[in-house]
């Protein structure tokens, strides 16, 4: 088989005759499954495949976590190839090289990302091997290639109409063409238009399966006592009682504890609850949610390393004729995801397989591969379902595969590592607890003239370590959206300063990162501001950003759908906020009534500017689930610490919004073809700056920490 | 030995009588639709049917499903086919899809008893069940379009 043919026998994939097409990205083709030469990357680059018997199957570069992304990229695949998305079967891809994020490089979905990074690529997969179908069918027929034409997964060719599965075999010996042109807009079927989710069917029957779903005969079951302080130790253990649980099979040490590994999760849970672990808590014991507070308070009001800065805000803030302060206090939170942790690793004799919901899966491999002393290609990763991502499921550190990969190696048998609810509230790689101090000096015509901006917190990517330290200490994930504010263009005199923390707490990206909390802090400012300069928060927002097309195309739209000019029915008041994030522009109307202290949202007007919406009713989903994730982390999220353990423990006490108070929400999107953004997150961060500034509309109280819950005295 | 029928079929269950309904159904039987959200009755995650109510199979003691039937997200229709899944497809309610079997069981309960809900009746009904990822505005427009469904022509 010559390797530059793109087209490889299915052996390889498949057994049998299935004949796969292996769709190279441009100038980078090589052949699935042929044993590359010594020193070779193994690239396959197999976005689709194409068997004998018309079954199409699109592998996934990205993992479905929520965000529909099982039905965007199979979307940009089926208008170039021309077959009806209803017919194509989608899989998550292995780990291989071919499957690196077209942007960063390695194997991970998060960032808002997937859509714009596949954009072409997806494309370009469905469009080589509609050329190369085209040309099988030419031959076949004894016609010119212009002679033919494609249409929903058949090629007419003169008087002849052959199936994408027919022309398939032949197909495979052509070499891959050299230029692929893509359809222009016009001739797009599902881009732009939407299509509805592939994945429904399997999400409402039971069928689709999730990491936990894993099972299969002898695989046992593992539950693990954790210590109950970051950086703890086992220092002993007595498993005489957990041993005596019916259905426990055996107790092991771990690295990150111990493991009561048995027939089942309910065995296994039990015996954990029997067992009695005495700690080494080491240093993190000390942490204390309240002296964390008061310390970085003090730090926040010192500079710190110089994020970004011009002119001098120090003196320009002496020649204000009003300064407005304010100090800023945003606690840990957990992702609490609804699938809690977990991961299922069989070891065979010089290999290993695993099952579990990731967004690193090559990561994930690279970690279980180095505890296993096995090269990495001998660990398969399975990739299912993700019952909610949020960032959680992208440790770089691979916590949970990490841990499950131990207790099967210390076990010697298959076992599905299966977390509490209790473990994934209090298991850490939370978004990191921050405190902001800001001080804005006012000019003559209400504008901000001078700035100083401090910032305290722990270092996502420092910590992450996978991207290297920050350049010149600086985080942007701490600091991003006051850094590269718009609104700080228009400050003469401005400074950014930046103080990272260590603590015992692991830390990690959350949906938004960094914008969780910078964007409340600008846009409840913005706020103050516009009140204190006696302007409406809109018109005030519109002239600072007169520059910003984008943000201002996303504002105005919302101001017009969601009537901004109209006053809210009695006794409920309005608030707005506009923020980017992930290269999209995101407006947002929020409509709530405070009684005795206690706050509704009732309704939510959104905006989004992202450039093309590839699935616009995906867009809208996207907006409706990052408004609602927002609103829980307005209203309710937080955890604290004392003694260095997590108080939080479930749903009962670390809680998410409901049902009954989800709220009406109607998202517009603009009409736009500038550059794509991502939706995954960019709705979170307008959202709770726009619910605090609807309550100072209502009460005339400003919210200076979050959760808005720990205010409602002050809001009585 | 416990005898339970379960999505119409009579199963027999070897298991310790404490043991919850959820992990006879998961970890025994191998029906994996019914998920483990929190273990404390709080998500609504386990919902199934013991005798036509819906129960967080968490929390829910084998023994007391003993000679009675269950239902869970495997036996809601035969072909996908409940007014529920069909409106839930249409309005692509699913995003990660771990909570829906849950609030799919919750909603059948309330399709059932209340041939059209108001939304308040949906808030009632609905707010044990949790969603992370926010699918409430389509999960209340698809019970109501279910609903519809069933009053103009039942279940197909």
């Amino acid at each position: 088989m010559n390797r530059r043919n793109f087209l490889q026998s299915g052996a390889m994939l498949g057994g049998g005759l299935l004949i796969s097409f292996v769709v190279p990205q441009v100038n980078k083709l090589a052949a699935m499954g042929v044993k590359p030469a010594p020193g070779a990357p193994f690239a396959p680059n197999a976005f689709l495949n194409i068997a004998p018997d018309n079954t199409i199957t699109v592998y996934l570069s990205h993992v479905e976590m929520g965000q529909g992304i099982w039905t965007t990229l199979p979307m940009l695949l089926a208008d170039e190839l021309d077959v009806d998305l209803n017919k194509i079967n989608v899989e998550h891809s292995g780990v291989d090289k071919a499957y690196n994020h077209t942007a960063y490089g390695i194997q991970i979905t998060g960032g808002s990302s997937s859509t714009w990074s596949e954009f072409d690529r997806y494309r370009n997969a469905g469009a080589t091997a509609r050329i190369l179908l085209t040309q099988a069918a030419a031959k076949r027929a004894g016609v010119d290639v212009d002679k033919c034409k494609t249409h929903d997964g058949f090629v007419t060719a003169g008087g002849k109409k052959y199936s994408y599965g027919e022309l398939a075999a032949d197909a495979a010996l052509l070499p891959a063409p050299k230029e692929v042109a893509l359809r222009e807009s016009s001739e797009w079927k599902y881009i732009g238009k939407g299509a509805k989710r592939i994945d429904a069917g399997a999400k409402t029957n039971g069928e689709a399966r999730f990491g936990m779903d894993v099972q299969f005969p002898g695989l046992l079951t593992a539950v693990v006592a954790h210590p109950p302080v970051f950086g703890g130790k086992v220092r002993s253990y007595d498993d005489s009682k957990a041993m005596a649980v019916p259905g426990v099979r055996q107790v092991v040490k771990i690295p990150t504890g111990v493991a009561v590994i048995a027939d089942h999760f309910w065995a296994a849970q039990q015996g954990c609850k029997a067992l009695k672990v005495s700690w080494d808590e080491g240093p993190g014991a000390s942490l204390v949610t309240a002296q964390q507070t008061a310390a970085y308070k003090k730090l926040a009001a010192t500079n710190g390393l110089p994020a970004q800065k011009k002119g001098d805000a120090a003196s320009a803030l002496t020649r204000s004729s009003k300064v407005i302060s304010a100090e800023y206090v945003f606690p840990y939170l957990a992702h609490a995801a609804m699938e809690p942790l977990n991961c299922t690793v069989h070891i065979k004799k010089d290999s290993c397989e695993i099952w579990t919901g990731t967004q690193l899966p090559g990561i994930d491999q690279a970690a279980a591969a180095k505890i296993l002393g096995l090269s990495p290609e001998k660990v398969k990763i399975n990739v299912t379902f993700l019952g909610g991502g949020f960032g959680r499921r992208a440790t770089p550190g691979s916590d949970f595969v990490t841990e499950a990969v131990h207790i099967a190696k210390a076990s010697g048998k298959p076992v599905k590592m299966v977390w509490t609810r209790e473990d994934d509230m209090k298991g850490g790689y939370y978004r990191p607890f921050f405190v902001h101090n800001v001080k804005v000096g006012l000019g003559a015509d209400g504008s901000p003239q001078a700035w100083k901006h401090n910032i305290v917190g722990q270092s996502i990517m420092g910590e992450a370590g996978m991207f290297g330290p920050p350049k010149d200490g600086i985080d942007d994930t701490s600091v991003e959206g006051v850094k590269g504010s718009p609104y700080l263009d228009a400050v003469p005199d401005h400074f950014v300063g930046l103080h990272t923390t260590k603590e015992a707490v692991p830390i990690l990206w959350f949906r938004s990162v960094g914008n969780t909390h910078t964007a409340y802090v600008m846009e409840t400012i913005m706020d103050e501001l516009a009140h204190a300069a006696g302007t409406d928060p809109i018109e005030y927002r519109r002239a600072l950003l007169k520059d910003h097309p984008r943000h201002l195309a996303a504002l105005d739209l919302v101001a017009d759908k969601g009537r901004w000019k109209k006053k809210a029915a009695p006794g409920r008041f309005k608030g707005v906020a506009v923020h980017e994030a992930f290269g999209s522009y995101v407006a947002t109307i929020a409509e709530v009534s405070v009684t005795d202290g206690q706050v509704r949202v009732h309704k939510v007007d959104c905006a989004i500017d992202c450039g093309l919406a590839v699935n616009p009713d995906g867009v809208k989903a996207q907006m409706e689930s990052g408004i609602i994730f927002g609103l829980t982390m307005a209203l309710y999220g937080e955890l604290t610490i004392d003694k260095g353990r997590v108080q939080q423990n479930n749903f009962y006490d670390y809680k998410i919004a409901r049902m009954n108070e989800s709220p009406e929400i109607n998202v517009f999107i603009v009409d736009s073809r500038e550059k794509m953004g991502g939706a995954g997150e960019c709705a979170v961060p307008p959202t709770a700056p726009a619910i605090a500034n609807a309550i100072f509309a209502a009460t005339g109280k400003r919210i200076y920490n979050l959760p808005i819950v720990n205010n409602k005295t002050r809001l009585a | 030995m416990l005898t339970i029928t379960i999505n119409g079929k009579q199963r027999e269950v070897d298991a310790d009588p404490d043991m919850p309904l959820l992990w006879v159904l998961r970890d025994l039987l191998g029906l994996t639709g019914t998920k483990f959200g929190c273990g404390a009755a709080q998500c609504g995650a386990c919902t199934v049917h013991l005798n036509g109510e819906a129960v967080r199979s968490c929390v829910t003691k084998v023994s007391r499903a003993a000679g009675q039937q269950v239902t869970t997200i495997e036996g809601l229709s035969a072909n996908n086919d409940h007014p529920l899944q069909k409106a839930w497809a249409e309005l692509d309610v699913p995003q990660c899809g771990y909570c829906q079997s849950g609030q799919l069981m919750s909603a059948a309960v309330l399709l059932r008893e209340n041939a059209n809900p108001t939304d308040g009746d949906i808030d009632d009904a609905m707010s044990g069940n949790i969603c992370r990822c926010g699918t409430y505005p389509r999960i209340r427009a698809a019970i109501h379009k279910a609903a519809k469904m069933q009053r103009e022509g039942g279940r197909s």
